[in-house]
């Protein structure tokens, strides 16, 4: 009884986390985690539960998405002048590297303090999703409708105008009508 | 003497005229250099290769300056197949370019492009426009007598007028969300609601630099052209395209000069012609019709 409450208790604390982190990624064993809960977009959308073992089993290569970071040479030939031989990095969760407020002033002002940063152009953490994401998800023929991942929520339907937010369809047959 | 003095006084004139033409050109070209924009000023730049359509930023918009609610969800597509304009109602729109010969359509996020020598603002003849250090352009409705002069001047036609309303209408456009955001350093929320960073938000000569390196890291994928960096003089939104700029909307015949370049001439030449040439050829004039007057004056006198 004691030895299956452990368990249980250590995943609730992992999924506690992982709410709290929001795109956080728990290293659960070498191979990355099972899955993990996308919350970058909580304000209009529901989280993103994405399943990170099939992904890996589609991708083949962790470089697809991890980039350098977890080891492998990287794909592009542009990175490999740098990072061929430049290991696994400490961090390879998409945050550490992909600013989730890439044009707030903090960032920003990071950048131009430093003249040594090669990747002043790196894409914050929503596009490198979606980049990413939806590169693939378009080769591949998988989803790729907004709505496909995200479930809007109210504030999200209130937003776009949406649900039951939307304008009267009499409103637009109005207009043209002038 | 009388002839003498003609003489003189056309000499005289016509030294006057000279040298107001030559002061004229000199002013022209010492004391109106092109301004070429504020030097830490902000800017967005737009790769079009990027955007899916989604209309987000048009969302995120509408939220932002609190518009009138939209005749159709935002999430509803088929907008997409019309060529829409910015109007009162919306400050950015979304239109789609099927391109020849491509898979894919191409989208082109419209709003004011915020000129570094902006035409509404030096068009405006009681100054309601206000080109900021951060690179918004500003308008003051308080001030706007409604000539509508910025809306012919804008070669982007950008400016709106609020014909809807009755007892004051103005002028309605994008105002890089100056009051709300870019006054305290932080993006538009467009910029910020955009999933693919279509638009990349920074200080307009970073992203030039920014503009350039993509172009030259993806020599297939670009056309090797800003859009923007140069155009009327050079604007705070800048584009990125993989067609050609004329397939997507834009219009490249517009030229490298700030719109007020092609009237400044004209301008320095008005109060010459307001000042100098009433009194010039009132002098003419009477020059010519002196010996009438006199011989009237003869006539009257026997």
């Amino acid at each position: 009884m004691q030895m299956d409450h452990i368990p249980k208790l250590t995943m609730r604390i992992i999924l506690a986390m992982v709410l709290a982190f929001g795109t956080a990624q728990i290293s659960s064993a070498m191979d990355g985690p099972d899955a993990v809960e996308l919350n970058a977009l909580a304000e209009l959308y529901g989280p993103v539960n994405f399943d990170h073992t099939m992904h890996t089993d589609i991708a083949g290569d962790c470089a697809v998405c991890h980039h350098h970071t977890t080891g492998t040479p990287p794909q592009d030939p542009r990175c490999a002048k740098c990072h061929a031989k430049s290991g696994p990095a400490d961090e390879v969760a998409c945050q550490s590297c992909h600013a989730a407020k890439r044009f707030e002033a903090e960032y920003l002002n990071k950048l131009a303090a430093d003249n040594t940063i090669y990747h002043v152009d790196r894409l914050g953490l929503k596009a490198a999703y979606h980049q990413r994401c939806m590169g693939c998800h378009e080769e591949s023929g998988a989803p790729n409708g907004c709505q496909d991942c995200h479930t809007r929520n109210d504030a999200g339907d209130k937003v776009f105008h949406a649900g039951q937010y939307a304008p009267p369809p009499s409103a637009h047959k109005a207009k043209e009508g002038h | 003497m009388n002839e003498l003095s003609r003489r003189k006084f056309l000499k005289g004139g016509l030294a006057g005229g000279a040298m107001v033409s030559l002061l004229g050109k000199s002013s022209k070209s010492e004391a109106a250099p092109s301004f070429g924009g504020y030097p830490d000023s902000m800017g967005v730049l737009v790769d079009l290769t990027r955007c899916v359509g989604c209309r987000s930023c048009e969302a995120a918009c509408n939220k932002e300056q609190g518009l009138p609610a939209p005749d159709l969800p935002f999430d509803d597509m088929s907008v997409l197949e019309e060529k829409r304009r910015t109007s009162e109602g919306a400050y950015t729109v979304v239109n789609k370019y099927e391109i020849p010969g491509k898979d894919h359509p191409l989208y082109r996020k419209m709003q004011c492009n915020h000129c570094n020598e902006p035409a509404c603002l030096t068009s405006c003849f009681v100054n309601a426009y206000r080109k900021t250090p951060e690179g918004a352009v500003m308008y003051d409705p308080t001030v706007c007598v409604g000539c509508r002069t910025c809306m012919i001047a804008c070669p982007f036609y950008v400016p709106a007028y609020s014909y809807s309303s009755v007892l004051n209408p103005v002028i309605k456009k994008c105002i890089f969300c100056y009051e709300t955001r870019l006054k305290f350093g932080r993006p538009p929320a467009c910029v910020e609601a955009c999933p693919k960073e279509v638009l990349t938000f920074g200080k307009r000569t970073n992203l030039l630099k920014i503009a350039h390196d993509r172009i030259r890291n993806y020599p297939d994928k670009y056309v090797d052209q800003v859009y923007g960096e140069k155009e009327v003089g050079g604007t705070a939104w800048m584009y990125l395209s993989s067609a050609p700029f004329e397939e997507v909307g834009f219009d490249t015949h517009l030229g490298n000069d700030p719109i007020i370049n092609y009237v400044k001439e004209f301008l320095t030449v008005v109060p010459m012609v307001l000042t100098i040439w009433p009194a010039l050829f009132a002098g003419f004039h009477l020059l010519a019709t002196r010996k009438d007057v006199q011989n009237k004056e003869n006539s009257a006198g026997k």
